[in-house]
């Protein structure tokens, strides 16, 4: 019996020490899906194992699509979405990639499907350690991304993920860590059934395959009609703006947690804000603090929503600090920072802006510790100009 | 309600889910097929088109000509959007409804084979139809796998002619182990209804194989559409037959079988062929009738 299997029989709120991956089948289960398809891959495979059990089982009454890709993984799940069935799959990686024509094919399908991508370097070299390049990479396909920081948030976070999709009418990706969350053990609250239902309606969309109401979805479209379209899915994505706030306070009074569009944390009076994603955030704090303590005035702002992009929240987070210091672990070849890159964008209009140091650190899985942080936050504090090129912190000779 | 009707002949002129407003060419087997098909089947279908002629045959948004729920999907993705819009009908208590790919050439031999061949392994309670016009017709005439040897495309120009035979589409779906295969064309329609009500109440993958005259690509008259076709058959090079769980069944035999250059010489695509290509496309022919004679004659012992 494999050892995470005793993990699944609880059905009541309970807390337990579970990894990244067994958070989301939780999340799955919890959000009552359907129709689950997904292909294995390092690191996300334990999710494929954990739901296949769930089903086998009938903890989850869902059907799981077996599938020889993970492009044919989205796709199916296009289908049973366009049915009407609530869906479910999974990727990391070369898997992402693969699905990049049907990512773009599930947002203007304005299909509520979420995925979860651990984060996975992109090949080549073959590596399967953290870097956010994959889903960086997919940032123009409509989705709606949120990075996380712990297991908790990841559960969590597809259970709202689905709550958002299915108000606004675009797919959720929900992104977090390989190995660092995937493949780590963390006090995990898994939350009751009733208390999850409450807080997401059954799905049932205004239109879907049905015999009785024939219509037909995604067919030839002119340039009459097309740009039109377009715009809608842009207006539908700005309006988790305001949709997020609101399914953020109801999620908290339910279950007392709190998933701020970005999250600032000791960023009062602060001269120099580190911005960054994923579990890098957790390494910062530890350096915040130590900075603090040394009467350095850091704070960090840990950026959760990246679509749509929270410019104006971001502008209210980062604007009234002298410096912003942006860590990315990713890297778009020939621009830098992708967070940079969409933060100074964000800061642009503002009069008296913030001078942005783009940061990289950490591609391909390499350790970045609260040591590499503070580094970066005095190499950053004694630069009087941010320079034109990225700081590629801990980079090898 | 769905109609009940004595024989497919009294079916061709009954219920029409196809509706006016089609935007195929003057004699393409494409469309004529598809309203065949749904007379087979009924009103309780749902489609799903790859990328393939019948994006653009069935109209433009906000039109539909069919009477039917359709999803259009990514070229590659036919039969597991089938395999998805089916696992949520099951859980919608509408099991009974048919499930139906309807993926041309391009979108079945060459770029579609990898989910179809996924789904046929699952064996997905779906029908996967292939409307075969020999080519990529929609986007101008380029070769497929599914291209017979000898013939112009625009990717296989004169001096160029395609020098590999068509793929074996049933071969490879009997290696699947899937429970119902045949092929049929718009020349014998009683034929091709008949099959479709049949693969309707078969559980399980079902593959169904369309011969689909293209006048445009096959460089023929549109007039001449159903002639041409019926000689792919009477020449032997497209047989008639079914496989229902490995067993063959011959459904049409000539009486007498007519050369094969005389199928080639009616198409303007085989003008550039010499006299030994369709010597060898007659051999090749031969063989393969000669096989399939042989397996639905033991498929009988």
């Amino acid at each position: 019996m494999a050892p995470h299997r005793q993990e699944i029989k609880e059905a009541v709120p309970v807390r337990q020490v579970i990894k990244g991956n067994i958070a989301v089948s939780h999340g799955v289960r919890l959000s009552r899906v359907k129709v689950i398809s997904a292909y294995p891959i390092t690191p996300q495979t334990t999710i494929v194992e954990e739901l296949s059990e769930m089903c086998a089982t009938g903890v989850l009454d869902a059907k799981f699509i077996k599938v020889e890709s993970e492009h044919s993984a989205l796709a199916a799940v296009v289908g049973s979405e366009t049915a009407g069935v609530r869906s479910f799959t999974a990727t990391s990686g070369q898997g992402l990639l693969l699905m990049h024509e049907v990512l773009h094919w599930a947002a203007g399908a304005r299909l509520p499907i979420v995925l979860t991508n651990v984060n996975r370097a992109v090949a080549p070299g073959w590596n399967i350690w953290a870097d956010q390049t994959d889903s960086a990479s997919q940032r123009d396909t409509g989705w709606i991304q949120i990075y996380c920081e712990s297991n908790q948030e990841v559960l969590d976070s597809v259970i709202m993920g689905y709550r958002l999709a299915e108000e606004v009418l675009l797919p959720v990706m929900v992104i977090y860590d390989a190995f660092f969350l995937s493949h780590t053990s963390e006090v995990v609250d898994i939350p009751e059934v009733s208390e999850v239902d409450a807080y997401l309606p059954p799905f049932e969309p205004e239109y879907r395959l049905d015999v009785r109401d024939p219509r037909m979805f995604g067919g030839m479209m002119s340039p009459d009609y097309y740009y039109e379209g377009r715009y809608v899915m842009h207006r539908s994505s700005r309006d988790v703006l305001h949709v997020y706030p609101r399914m953020c306070r109801e999620f908290q009074e339910r279950f007392e947690r709190n998933y701020d569009l970005c999250e600032r944390y000791r960023t009062e009076d602060a001269d120099l804000i580190i911005m960054t994603a994923g579990t890098i955030s957790s390494v910062c704090r530890i350096a915040v603090d130590r900075a603090r303590e040394a009467g350095k005035r850091v704070g960090l702002v840990k950026l959760r929503l990246f679509r749509p992009v929270p410019d104006a929240h971001w502008r209210d987070a980062l604007g009234s600090a002298a410096r912003v210091a942006v860590i990315d672990r990713n890297l778009s070849a020939g621009l830098g920072g992708v967070f940079a890159s969409e933060v100074k964008n964000a800061l642009f209009p503002l009069t008296k802006r913030p001078a942005v140091y783009s940061v990289i650190a950490g591609l391909g899985g390499r350790d970045v510790t609260p040591q590499d942080v503070t580094g970066i936050i005095d190499q950053v504090l004694g630069a009087d100009d941010p320079g034109e090129t990225p700081i590629f912190w801990g980079l090898r000779e | 309600m769905q109609k009940i009707f004595a024989s497919p002949r009294e079916k061709m002129v009954g219920e029409e889910l196809v509706q006016p407003g089609m935007l195929s060419c003057q004699g393409c087997g494409a469309a004529l097929s598809m309203k065949l098909a749904l007379k087979g089947l009924g009103e309780r279908t749902i489609i799903i088109i790859p990328a393939s002629c019948w994006g653009v045959i069935i109209g433009a948004y906000p039109f539909s000509s069919l009477r039917v729920p359709v999803i259009h999907v990514p070229f590659e993705t036919g039969a597991v959007v089938a395999s998805g819009v089916k696992a949520a009908m099951d859980i919608r208590r509408e099991a009974d409804v048919t499930v139906m790919t309807w993926a041309g050439d391009g979108g079945t031999y060459d770029i579609g084979l990898q989910s179809l061949s996924g789904a046929a392994e699952r064996n997905e309670d779906i029908l996967y139809v292939c409307y075969d016009n020999e080519a990529y017709m929609n986007t101008g005439i380029q070769r497929s796998s599914a291209t017979p040897l000898g013939a112009w495309t625009t990717t296989t120009p004169a001096g160029a002619l395609k020098e590999e035979p068509k793929k074996d589409m049933e071969k490879i779906m009997l290696a699947h182990g899937v429970p119902y295969i045949a092929t049929a064309s718009v020349a014998y329609p009683d034929d091709l209804v008949r099959k479709f009500e049949k693969a309707k109440d078969i559980k399980g993958t079902r593959f169904l194989h369309l011969l689909s005259p293209c006048p445009p690509g096959w460089r023929i008259e549109a007039a001449k559409s159903i002639a041409v076709t019926r000689m792919a058959t009477q020449s032997g090079v497209f047989p008639i037959y079914e496989i229902e769980d490995g067993t063959y069944r011959m459904n049409i035999v000539p009486a007498a079988m007519i050369p094969v250059e005389d199928y080639l010489r009616s198409q303007g695509r085989f003008g550039d062929m010499s006299e030994d290509m369709m010597q060898s496309v007659q051999e090749q022919v031969n063989g393969r009738w000669q096989e399939l004679l042989a397996q639905a004659e033991g498929s009988k012992k």
